[in-house]
């Protein structure tokens, strides 16, 4: 369960004074569900999403994840949640299993458990091909099962994912949208943000469309076509933001 | 703080660390290979330099002595001096290295002697050439063997013993420990280099470990897992330290080494070998001094390379830092830079002095203190500041 309470986050800026990137952000997320979280490149996904993951701390508000608090429990909020975007490289001189190995023990797992959680992974997402390989040999398809590996070994109750997708080829995609689906059927919390329409339509239980920090609209995707007469999602998220928006053209990359 | 996160974040830079090329060519491969063949190369190449310009027959010019045929006769005699004609451009020929030197004759000279009058016999030379100045002390040598022979004679004719002039012989024997005179002679060597390997072992990884990490896309890797960021810097810290200490190490034992072979095949001007040996306890002692340092390095380097968001940014931060840390250590070797109780408090260049006390065996113990205490303090400072800095967003995040 991941509860945003009035999430905010303010950057000083040499040139452009205080920039509110969040501002006021609330919002739930269930387990068993997937939250959508849509906006313009520079609307406050990332920062939300990293504020959930304790990567940034707020600077007012909170959020509460699986019972801890953000601001006052970081760590144990680390250790219930799986971090995925696409900044987060894999180490170049660890193999995929060292990689996995790291992330576990990082998260506190006795070797036992460990060495179980690790074949189950590797069996499941048919990485035992190139478990001994080091990360900067693999393809980007495998490097990005190591990824999924790594923020699965722990086994969290809440999955992150910040544009999980973007760069990536059709079939590495698919593998990650693939993967976000069976953490939904596994009972997990999960949040997403993403540009790419049809993967909203295909994932999301709940939408969240953000721009300039805020929280502008909120509901199912069927809740959101009622709402707004529309039933393309791309047209709806500018009529939401478009109002806002100084070029409406560049709104959706 | 958790000691078994740290073990953990420990374990894993050292594998990345001990894989990567580079830091087997800067830690490895650099002191063990390159310094030997660099410290006899060098060593070896003067040597043959030197027995070269040793060989050589200079060429002289005598200017002057038509009326001295004696000095003159003497000079020509000498096997190891070639005397060449005189010419009026012998400024320009000793400038041109055409001839080594030139000695001159003041007119009269010899009949000067006769009356009992001093004279002085002037060598001209080129300062700083080696050829011509062996070629000078040929001169020089020559002279002083016809004026002993002139003092024999006079001692003589007055039935005088030669002893009259030299009534005692002088020798000089060196009483110290070997050790102790391997020590004066190299020891301030050592101690700057102690400290001068512990920061460049440093930099690297301080840079890699940071910088590099950011630039990778790791960072955010390992701040969404659930180690705390004091773990996680302490771990870092510790693997930044460990390559400082390793590069010291296998530097200080590699040219120990080297030297010490290389001492035993060179000559002193008294033909024996010449004493380049330290004592262990020495070496040790002086290792335990730049513990502190090398920790205060290792905080220091990573603290200021994790403001950069590139490699080569964390480079151009830290290459400066390269002079901050040479020019003290470099003061230390100066002659007449000793050790005071504010000098004491000078972090890198107390070090540097008591590594030069040390090494020759003088042991003072309250400045031994002092220094380590106060850099001590630097160290934890350094490390406060390391664990502060890597908390900072704005450091993490800087774009």
């Amino acid at each position: 369960m991941i509860e945003a309470r009035l999430l905010s986050k303010r950057f000083q800026d040499k040139k452009r004074g205080e920039i509110r990137a969040v501002d006021g952000v609330s919002f739930t997320c269930r387990p068993g569900q997937i939250y959508g979280l849509l906006g313009a490149n520079g609307a406050g996904k990332t920062t939300t999403l990293r504020m959930l993951a304790t990567i940034l701390e707020p600077t007012d508000g909170t959020a509460v994840i699986c019972g801890y608090d953000v601001v006052e429990h970081p760590e144990k909020v680390r250790a219930n949640v799986g971090f995925l975007s696409t900044a987060t490289a894999l180490y170049p001189r660890l193999t995929a299993q060292e990689m996995v190995e790291y992330f576990g023990r990082l998260n506190g797992l006795d070797e036992g458990t460990l060495k179980k959680r690790i074949s189950d992974i590797f069996e499941r997402l048919n990485m035992n091909e190139f478990r001994d390989r080091r990360c900067d040999k693999l393809s980007t398809g495998q490097k990005q099962k190591t990824s999924i590996a790594r923020t699965l070994v722990h086994d969290p109750p809440v999955m992150i994912f910040d544009e999980p997708t973007t760069g990536l080829d059709v079939m590495t995609a698919r593998t990650i949208i693939s993967f976000i689906a069976d953490c939904r059927e596994r009972g997990k919390t999960v949040i997403f943000s993403t540009h790419i329409m049809s993967e909203v339509e295909r994932l999301c239980d709940h939408i969240g469309i953000i721009h300039d920090g805020k929280l502008l609209a909120e509901g199912t995707v069927s809740e959101l076509r009622a709402k707004y007469a529309e039933h393309n999602l791309e047209e709806i998220i500018v009529k939401v933001v478009g109002p806002r928006y100084a070029n409406s053209e560049v709104l959706v990359s | 703080m958790s000691l078994h996160a740290v073990g953990v974040v420990y374990r894993k830079e050292l594998t990345e660390w001990l894989r990567d090329r580079r830091t087997l060519i800067s830690t490895v491969v650099v002191p063990l290979v390159a310094f030997p063949i660099l410290i006899s190369g060098m060593i070896s190449l003067s040597s043959v330099l030197i027995k070269g310009a040793k060989k050589e027959v200079p060429k002289v010019m005598i200017i002057g002595g038509d009326d001295s045929p004696g000095v003159v006769a003497a000079l020509r005699a000498n096997k190891e001096l070639e005397i060449v004609p005189y010419a009026e451009s012998w400024k320009d020929q000793i400038t041109n290295k055409e001839i080594r030197a030139a000695v001159e004759i003041p007119a009269g000279f010899e009949a000067s002697l006769e009356k009992g009058t001093a004279e002085t016999v002037k060598i001209d030379f080129y300062e700083g050439e080696i050829k011509s100045s062996f070629g000078a002390e040929h001169v020089e040598n020559s002279l002083k063997s016809y004026r002993d022979d002139l003092v024999k004679k006079r001692l003589e004719a007055k039935n005088l013993s030669p002893s009259m002039i030299s009534p005692f012989d002088i020798k000089q024997e060196n009483v110290a420990p070997p050790e102790k005179v391997g020590g004066a002679s190299f020891g301030s060597f050592i101690g700057y280099m102690v400290i001068i390997l512990s920061m460049t072992g440093a930099m690297y990884p301080a840079i890699d470990l940071t910088a590099g990490e950011k630039e990778r896309g790791t960072m955010e890797t390992i701040l969404s897992s659930p180690i705390s960021r004091l773990d996680l810097v302490l771990g870092k810290f510790l693997l930044i330290f460990s390559a400082s200490l390793t590069t010291a190490i296998l530097s200080v034992t590699s040219m120990g080494l080297s030297f010490a072979y290389m001492g035993a095949s060179l000559k002193n001007d008294a033909g024996q070998p010449l004493n380049m040996h330290l004592g262990f306890t020495s070496i040790v002692a002086v290792f335990l001094m730049a513990l502190p340092l090398a920790v205060l390095f290792a905080a220091a380097l990573m603290t200021i390379a994790l403001f950069a968001k590139t490699y080569k940014e964390a480079q151009s931060y830290l290459t400066p830092m390269t002079f901050v840390v040479v020019i003290p250590a470099v003061a230390s070797v100066l002659p007449g830079v000793e050790l005071n109780s504010k000098l004491a408090l000078v972090p890198i260049l107390n070090t540097s002095l008591i590594c030069k006390e040390i090494i020759t065996g003088t042991y003072h113990w309250s400045s031994i203190a002092v220094i380590f205490a106060s850099t001590c303090v630097y160290a934890a400072a350094a490390i406060f500041i390391a664990v502060k800095t890597f908390q900072r967003e704005s450091v993490l995040f800087r774009s």
